[in-house]
C-alpha cells in the first residue's frame, strides 16, 4: 500500500536527511520501494523546509506527493505551511515542544526538542527521536531498518547518540502503534 | 540514489576519464559528485571558470581519447552552443548533461523543465546532427548515462543526456549492475586520411599523442582535415556527411517503449512526466490507453508512432509549450494533443486524466 510520508520544520533540523534515511531503510533494508523528494527553492534556507517520502511494496509511478496520510511537522512555520491542510484521516507526529497549533487528524505530540537537548544534550538529534517515534507508531519501516538506516546516514562518531535519540522516540510513543 | 548521483556513477562505470564543468542548480550534484570520485578512480576533475570553458576543455579532453563529459543547466548550455557546433564539425565525441530548469534565461533555477529539447538538436549555426537521450527514473539516469558515452564513440558527435530537475533531484532505487557494455571509438588505421569516412560514414580516430599529425578544425575541411572553405563540392560532402551519419542510423539508434500498442488514446512522453502518464495507466486498468515512451528524442524515431495502428490521437504532456509535439505532428496525420505544464512542476495523473476525458 502506497504511504506518502511528509516531513516540514526549519533549514537546519535535518528534514530532509529524515526523509533520504527513512527511504534507505525502506530500500535497502525492507526490500520494498521508496522514492524521496524534498524542496529546493531559496525558501528552503532558513525558512520553512520540507522533504517527502513516498514508500510502497511496488514500483512507485507517479513520484510527487499528493496528499500525505503521515505527517512530521518539527516547526510552527512548517505546520502552517505543509501541516494545517492535513487530511482527516491522516496521522501526524508533532514536536509539541515547537508547533504550538494541532490539527483535524490524529496527533501524537512528541517533545522532541526538549527532549534532545535535556536528556541526551545535543538538540540536532530532535529530527532522529521524530524519526524512532514514526516508526513506533507508525510501523511503516521496521524498526531494525530504520536503525540500519540511521547507522549508514550519521557522522562517525556520532552512532550511539543517534541511536540513543532513535530509542528515546520510541519510548515516547504512549501504546507503541497508532493508525 | 539521487537521479544526478546515478548519472554520475554511470559515467564513471562507463569509463568516463574527464569532467569539465562549472557548477549550475539543478545539476551541480553531478559535478560534486564527479569531483568526489574521479580523482580517485585516476581521471581528471576540472572546474573551469564559465561553461564555455567546460566544453572547450571536454573538446580538448576527447582528443587525447578520454571519455570526457560536462553537465549543466539552460544558462550555461546557452553558453556552450558555440562550442558544441565545433564538437560537432570537428566530430569529437563528448557527452554533455543538461538538467533542465525553467527558462527562458536564469529563469526558474530550482523547478524543472523540459524547454531546451529543440535547442539540443538546433542550439549551434549550421546544419548538423546529434543524439539526445531523455531519463524517466534514476536507473535511466544511470543507464543512459552509460549509453550517451557508447553512442558518442561510436558516432563521433555530441550525445546530450536531456533530463530534467525532477529526475534529476529524485532519490530512488536503483539496481546497479556488476559491469556495463562498451563500445569503443573506431581507431584511424595507419595510412588513412584523418576524415575519411568509413562505410558507416564515422571517419576512423586519430587519437593525440599516437603518431597521427593532424588538424582539427572548425572550418570546412578536406579528409585530410585542412581547411578548405571555398569549396562548395567539400562543404557539401562534409556538412551531408555530419547529419547522415546519424539520420541513416536512426533505426539503430532509437530506443522507446511501447504499452498498450491497439490503444486510440495514446500519450507520447519523455523523461518525468512519463512517471504521471504511468500512473493514470496503472489507475485505470479497463481503459486502453497507449504510451508511446522515447529514451532516445534525437533523431526523432518517428517509426515508433506507427506502432499504434488504431491511434486516434496522440497525447504529449511536456514540460515546454509543445516542442516534440511539433516534431510528432510532422510525422502523422492523426491528431496531436498538446499537454503543456508551466511552473516547473510534474503533470498530475488527474489532470492528464481528465485532458483523455475531454477528447471524444
Amino acid at each position: 500500500m502506497r504511504h506518502e510520508v511528509r516531513f516540514s520544520g526549519f533549514g537546519g533540523q535535518g528534514i530532509i536527511l529524515s526523509a533520504v534515511i527513512l527511504g534507505r531503510a525502506a530500500v535497502m533494508y525492507d526490500g520494498i520501494y521508496a522514492v524521496q523528494t524534498q524542496v529546493y527553492g531559496p525558501e528552503a534556507r532558513g525558512g520553512a523546509s520540507m522533504s517527502s517520502v513516498i514508500i510502497d511494496e511496488a514500483p512507485i509511478l507517479y513520484p510527487k506527493v499528493k496528499d500525505p496520510d503521515i505527517l512530521v511537522m518539527m516547526s510552527q512555520e512548517g505546520f502552517e505551511k505543509y501541516g494545517v491542510s492535513a487530511r482527516e484521516d491522516a496521522v501526524m507526529i508533532i514536536d509539541s515542544s515547537l508547533v504550538q497549533s494541532r490539527p483535524r487528524c490524529r496527533y501524537l505530540e512528541i517533545p522532541a526538542t526538549t527532549e534532545a537537548k535535556n536528556t541526551l544534550g545535543r538538540e540536532i538529534v530532535a529530527n532522529i527521536i521524530m524519526l524512532g517515534a514514526l516508526v513506533r507508531a507508525t510501523g511503516i519501516v521496521r524498526e531494525e531498518s530504520i536503525e540500519k538506516a540511521i547507522l549508514d546516514s550519521v557522522p562517525k562518531g556520532t552512532e550511539s547518540l543517534n541511536i540513543k535519540a532513535m530509542k528515546r522516540g520510541m519510548e515516547l510513543v504512549p501504546g507503541g502503534k497508532i493508525g | 540514489m539521487q537521479g544526478n548521483v546515478a548519472c554520475a556513477e554511470g559515467a564513471l562505470a562507463a569509463g568516463c576519464s574527464f569532467f569539465g564543468g562549472y557548477p549550475i542548480t539543478p545539476s551541480t550534484e553531478i559535478a560534486e559528485h564527479m569531483a568526489l570520485k574521479l580523482p580517485k578512480a585516476g581521471g581528471v576533475f576540472l572546474q573551469m571558470e564559465d561553461e564555455i570553458g567546460s566544453i572547450a576543455a571536454v573538446i580538448g579532453a576527447s582528443w587525447t581519447g578520454a571519455r570526457a563529459m560536462t553537465a549543466t543547466s539552460g544558462p550555461g548550455f546557452s553558453l556552450m552552443m558555440e562550442n558544441i557546433g565545433f564538437a560537432a564539425m570537428t566530430e569529437t565525441p563528448c557527452v554533455i548533461v543538461n538538467v533542465q530548469r525553467g527558462g527562458p534565461s536564469t529563469g526558474q533555477p530550482t523547478m524543472s523543465g523540459q524547454a531546451d529539447m529543440l535547442q539540443c538538436r538546433f542550439g549551434s549555426h549550421g546544419d548538423y546532427s546529434i543524439i539526445a537521450l531523455s531519463p524517466e527514473s534514476v536507473q535511466e539516469m544511470y543507464e543512459l548515462s552509460v549509453m550517451a558515452f557508447n553512442l558518442a564513440d561510436r558516432f563521433r558527435v555530441p550525445v546530450f543526456l536531456m533530463a530534467d530537475e525532477i529526475i534529476g533531484h529524485l532519490r530512488e532505487r536503483i539496481e546497479i549492475p556488476d559491469s556495463v557494455q562498451r563500445v569503443e571509438r573506431r581507431p584511424l588505421n595507419q595510412g588513412d586520411l584523418p576524415f575519411h569516412p568509413g562505410e558507416d560514414l564515422v571517419p576512423g580516430f586519430p587519437r593525440f599523442g599516437s603518431g597521427f599529425k593532424v588538424h582539427v578544425t572548425g572550418l570546412t575541411h578536406d579528409e585530410r582535415g585542412y581547411p578548405c572553405t571555398t569549396n562548395p563540392k567539400v562543404h557539401e560532402e562534409l556538412v551531408k556527411r555530419l547529419v547522415e551519419k546519424v539520420e541513416s542510423k536512426r533505426h539503430e539508434i532509437a530506443d522507446y517503449r511501447v504499452t498498450n500498442p491497439d490503444a486510440e488514446r495514446v500519450f507520447v512522453t519523455y523523461g518525468s512526466p512519463s512517471r504521471s502518464v504511468e500512473q493514470v495507466i496503472h489507475d485505470n486498468p479497463g481503459e486502453e490507453i497507449g504510451h508511446l515512451r522515447f529514451r532516445v528524442v534525437w533523431p526523432f524515431p518517428e517509426d515508433a508512432l506507427r506502432e499504434f495502428k488504431d491511434a486516434k490521437a496522440f497525447f504529449v504532456p511536456e514540460q515546454n509549450l509543445g516542442q516534440i509535439a511539433r516534431e510528432i505532428e510532422r510525422h502523422t496525420s492523426v491528431p496531436v494533443i498538446r499537454l503543456p505544464r508551466f511552473g516547473g512542476s510534474l503533470h498530475t495523473p488527474e489532470e492528464l486524466t481528465s485532458a483523455l476525458g475531454a477528447f471524444k
